[in-house]
């Protein structure tokens, strides 16, 4: 047996045991787990570092910071989210108990990317952990430091049946989706999303996939600038513009863009200072491999700032180009890098029509002071999420659900939206053995009246409170006795 | 990219023959005509007609006016296809449908604005909500057992939704399918929502093509199908998928009360339901009281000879008679019913008993009027048989004692669960309804069909003025800006968002 197969027939046995379910167990986990972040910043940050080059301020700030709020949030509604939820009654169950019932899926599996190599784990195995699953997780093997430190740190803090880590390439992956699942949470590109559920599907599992797209990023005419730019150098360039919610390319009028560039540069050197390379804040392309891909699209385009890279550090220099259209290659795929392509639309009509040829991308941004413009782009458009007058902020919203639609993915996650994501919301109607006299009317054989009776109960809903239901109940009783008496 | 069209072979050719027989409004189902209506349904859908909340509302009260006005056509063609009686056609067929699009029209604008989120400290000058959209185009594939509500409460759903359509009614229920077919242009808009009608291997043609959500119910086998093609296009699912529902029977109950509920259950439309007890797993205690109270039951039910009924259904066909027939003949002992008449696709109501696991019909899924009862001789042991199991879509018990009912729903896991009654959990338009596991994903009826055929996206509107805040976001990092951010952080603990900081 492969030790894939074996870490998901633990975890299989571990759950089946039923440890996980008990609200206390799911606390302590999700305690040990923040304790684990708590104890072990330095060495996460110091794997990041290794994989992108994080430095050890953003480390906290971009991939902890959300983690442990996501943790206290947890742990502070889980009674709330796991208790059953009740339902509107009709007139026919009034007496009866009509909810839904949070329950555990069952094994997870949780296929991590490589950009937030922590946190895109992490955040799905909290929500895993809060629905009372059991979880096999599958960090990126790009990012190999965090991959190796997650192997190491996370049995030594939360339960190791429950939760095993598997570590490995593309073969490994693949024995792994060949296991059966209760549901498969996956973190990455289309070509690899599209196998993931093509490999689920032969066991009718459940998926979510959080995949990428190209955000667009319109800026309307009137705008203060010098804080638009700012906000856009911050999201696109954090992470060397490895952010699946990146704005991945600007639509703007031709008039502004020779001052959007002019006020990128000028926020690049309030972040970044003079010397780019130097800075301890500006990341780096994860590998060789994505460092060609990037600076192979610059290829033949018009660089308006920056452009310069260094293979052998991985370094490619926020870059803007300008004069490019919708058939210029760079606009043929997501980019994730820090290349950020400026397309000239005449009107909000252009911008448009541009993002809705396109797939549906994962995040929309749209700058503007008019709000009538931002709300027609948000109703005009789709797109997984939208942030307006800034960047990437949905994201950390926890009352907000986080996902793709299309070809950005499907399911969403965060906050409560992550436990019930990964619960089955079963819904259970308890009855008692009496009242028997008013499901006469269904019973066979079957008549013209008693069809009328139905009718009448059938269609009525009710929205009481416990008195307005008590009195309901009295003439409800009544009614049975009336009913009983025809058709006894 | 369209596929080039194949060469004709002969089952092709004599396929389209078969369909040229059918009457001429019928859309064939041919790979042409369906990417034919799917463009039409996209640019419909561009038009954005389907946005608008009286669009919506015109059309789902024209699909309760089309039910109305047409009850006697649908009672008629259902008594053609299944011999369901009036009272089932109107009562789980029609109310049942009608029930889903009054509530949506009832609740249409609420669901259709956005819906706020609790905002926090830094966020209170920002708004931040989740508005529903349409997914664009959704695929419906309702089965034949209750053809007119599989089909038409998910196209209730998809139409609140601001959808387009393309329905595609089993051929199975061949008669429902073509009534579907003639009325539905003549009530909703022509562009926007389409019914086509086709085989199994009509299907494998149709799933190449690109949808926006794909809403199937059916079997196992072909719900696997629809996934991986779906997967191909990276289309959501919902699959509300068949298989054996148990029922456990305990010591503990009323028996007589049980045995009807159980029996109306199981044998109305001649036992063709996904949502009825398939199996009933018997305290062993109450085994004889209960085969006595099912046999009385039956007799009351449908006299003494049910052929002659009118309350009592067949089955849909011969394929399926033939299915349900070996199975009895294999499986245990009939202690009630057991005649057939195969001219007729008749089954009387039949029971079962002595029946092992093994048997074919604990085997196998029965789709006919015949309830094998399995004998236990404790609630745990129907506990560990039901968990060696897929999880079914629902999963029945009958029992006075509150604690069995607990723990049997504890310890076990099904698509929906309904103590001392059963059908009725899959009926309820506030009750989400749907599989879990073997017995499908996604979830519909009420508000929940809304949720699924949208996308819910999430928005926050920033205001562009305050720049304050935000600086701590940016580079250059350092300690102090760190720290500052860390204490903000720690006011965020209580609140929903750590963006305090952003």
């Amino acid at each position: 047996m492969s030790m894939e197969k074996q870490a998901v027939e633990r975890a299989r046995t571990a759950f089946l045991t039923r440890r996980s379910r008990p609200l206390e167990f799911r606390a302590q986990q999700l305690k040990a787990l923040q304790r684990m972040i708590t104890e072990k910043e330095r060495d996460i940050a110091a794997a990041l570092k290794l994989d992108l080059n994080k430095n050890e301020f953003q480390t906290p700030l971009y991939e902890l910071v959300g983690l442990e709020s996501e943790i206290q949030l947890a742990l502070e509604k889980l009674p709330e989210w796991a208790a059953p939820r009740t339902a509107e009654k009709t007139l026919l169950t009034i007496s009866d108990e009509v909810y839904v019932q949070p329950e555990p899926l069952g094994v997870v599996l949780i296929i991590g990317a490589w950009n937030y190599p922590f946190a895109l784990v992490i955040q799905p195995l909290i929500g895993a952990i809060a629905a009372g699953n059991a979880a096999v997780i599958k960090p990126s093997e790009v990012s190999e430091h965090t991959a190796r430190l997650l192997g190491e740190l996370l049995p030594q803090y939360i339960d190791k049946d429950l939760y095993p880590v598997v570590n490995g390439g593309v073969p490994e992956t693949q024995e792994l989706l060949r296991q059966r699942f209760d549901h498969v949470f996956y973190t990455g590109n289309c070509a690899v999303g599209k196998l993931v559920m093509e490999a689920a599907a032969r066991h009718l599992t459940p998926v979510t996939l959080e995949l990428g797209g190209k955000s667009p990023c319109y800026i309307d005419k009137d705008c203060d600038l010098s804080i638009v730019c700012r906000r856009i150098t911050w999201g696109k360039y954090m992470n060397c513009g490895q952010t699946c919610i990146a704005p991945d390319y600007v639509l703007c009028d031709q008039s502004i863009q020779g001052r959007v560039v002019e006020e990128i540069k000028k926020a690049l050197k309030e972040f970044y200072g003079d010397d780019l390379k130097t800075s301890p804040d500006y990341g780096r392309m994860i590998n060789q491999r994505h460092f060609k891909r990037v600076t192979a699209l610059l290829e033949g385009e018009t660089v308006a700032l920056g452009g310069e890279s260094d293979e052998a550090d991985c370094f490619i220099a926020p870059t803007v180009l300008t004069g490019v259209t919708g058939s210029s290659k760079v606009m043929q795929e997501e980019i994730f890098g820090p290349v950020l392509p400026l397309v000239s639309v005449g009107s909000v009509d252009e911008a448009i029509r541009f993002i809705n040829q396109r797939e549906k991308p994962l995040a929309l941004y749209v700058f503007s002071y008019d709000s009538k413009l931002i709300k027609r782009m948000i109703a005009e458009t789709s797109s997984g999420g939208v942030t307006a007058n800034d960047v990437l902020l949905h994201y950390s919203i926890s009352a907000l659900p986080f996902g793709g639609v299309g070809n950005s993915g499907m399911g969403s996650y965060h906050g409560k939206h992550s436990f019930d994501r990964l619960s089955h919301l079963r819904s259970c109607l308890i009855k008692s053995l009496n009242m028997e006299a008013v499901n006469k009317v269904r019973y066979p054989p079957h008549s013209a009246k008693k069809l009328s009776w139905a009718r009448f109960f059938i269609l009525k809903r009710v929205r009481l409170g416990t008195l307005g239901r008590l009195a309901l109940l009295a003439a409800f009783v009544a009614l049975a006795a009336l009913v009983a008496q025809r058709f006894l | 990219m369209l596929p080039s069209p194949s060469s004709p072979s002969p089952a092709r050719w004599f396929r389209t023959l078969r369909r040229t027989k059918s009457t001429e409004q019928s859309s064939k189902l041919s790979l042409s005509v369906c990417t034919e209506l799917l463009r039409k349904s996209r640019e419909a859908l561009a038009s954005g007609r389907t946005l608008r909340e009286e669009f919506r509302l015109s059309q789902l009260e024209a699909l309760v006016r089309m039910l109305v006005e047409n009850e006697d056509e649908f009672v008629d063609v259902l008594h053609k296809d299944l011999h369901k009686p009036r009272f089932e056609t109107v009562l789980s067929e029609l109310i049942l449908v009608k029930n889903e699009a009054l509530f949506a029209v009832n609740n249409l604008k609420k669901w259709m604005n956005p819906e706020y989120v609790a905002r926090s400290l830094v966020t209170s000058l920002d708004e931040c909500f989740v508005v529903s959209e349409p997914l664009g185009v959704v695929l419906i594939i309702g089965s034949w057992s209750s053809p007119v509500q599989l089909n038409l409460v998910p196209l209730v759903g998809a139409v609140a939704a601001g959808n387009c359509v393309i329905l595609k009614p089993s051929e199975i229920s061949s008669h429902t399918t073509e009534l579907l077919q003639r009325l539905i242009p003549s009530y909703l808009d022509t562009e926007c929502y389409h019914v086509i009608s086709g085989g199994p291997s009509d299907l494998t043609d149709l799933l190449e093509l690109k949808f926006d959500h794909i809403f199937y119910t059916g079997s196992r086998a072909t719900g696997q199908q629809v996934m991986q093609a779906a997967a191909r296009s990276l289309t959501p699912v919902t699959l509300v998928l068949g298989g054996k529902n148990p029922c456990y029977v305990d010591r503990e109950c009323d028996v007589g009360i049980a045995a009807q509920r159980i029996a109306w259950a199981r044998f109305h439309n001649a036992g063709q339901s996904d949502v009825a007890p398939d199996f009933v797993l018997c305290h062993t205690d109450v085994q004889a009281r209960l085969i006595l109270a099912l046999r009385s039951c039956l007799l009351q039910f449908y006299g003494p000879e049910p052929r002659h009924s009118a309350s009592f259904g067949r089955l849909v066909n011969a394929e399926l008679f033939t299915h349900v027939r070996d199975l009895v003949l294999a499986s245990g002992k009939v202690a009630v019913g057991g005649e057939m008449d195969e001219a007729e696709k008749y089954i009387a109501p039949t029971v079962l008993t002595d029946v092992l696991e093994s048997d074919p019909a604990m085997q196998q899924e029965i789709r006919g009027p015949v309830l094998p009862i399995m004998t236990v001789y404790s609630a745990d042991e129907a506990i560990n048989y039901i968990r060696r199991k897929e999880k079914p879509l629902c999963l029945y018990v009958f029992s006075s004692d509150r604690k069995v009912i607990s723990n049997m729903m504890t310890c076990t896991s099904s698509g929906s669960f309904c103590a001392n009654d059963s059908v009725l959990q899959s009926m309820m338009v506030m009750l989400p309804f749907g599989g879990v596991g073997a017995s499908g994903m996604g979830s519909y009826h009420g508000r929940c069909s809304f949720n699924t055929f949208s996308h819910r996206k999430s928005c926050v509107l920033r205001n562009t003025r305050v720049e304050c805040v935000t600086y701590l976001r940016y580079p250059p990092y350092e300690d102090r800006s760190l720290s500052l951010m860390m204490w903000a952080s720690s006011l965020s603990r209580r609140s929903q968002a750590w963006c305090q900081i952003l």
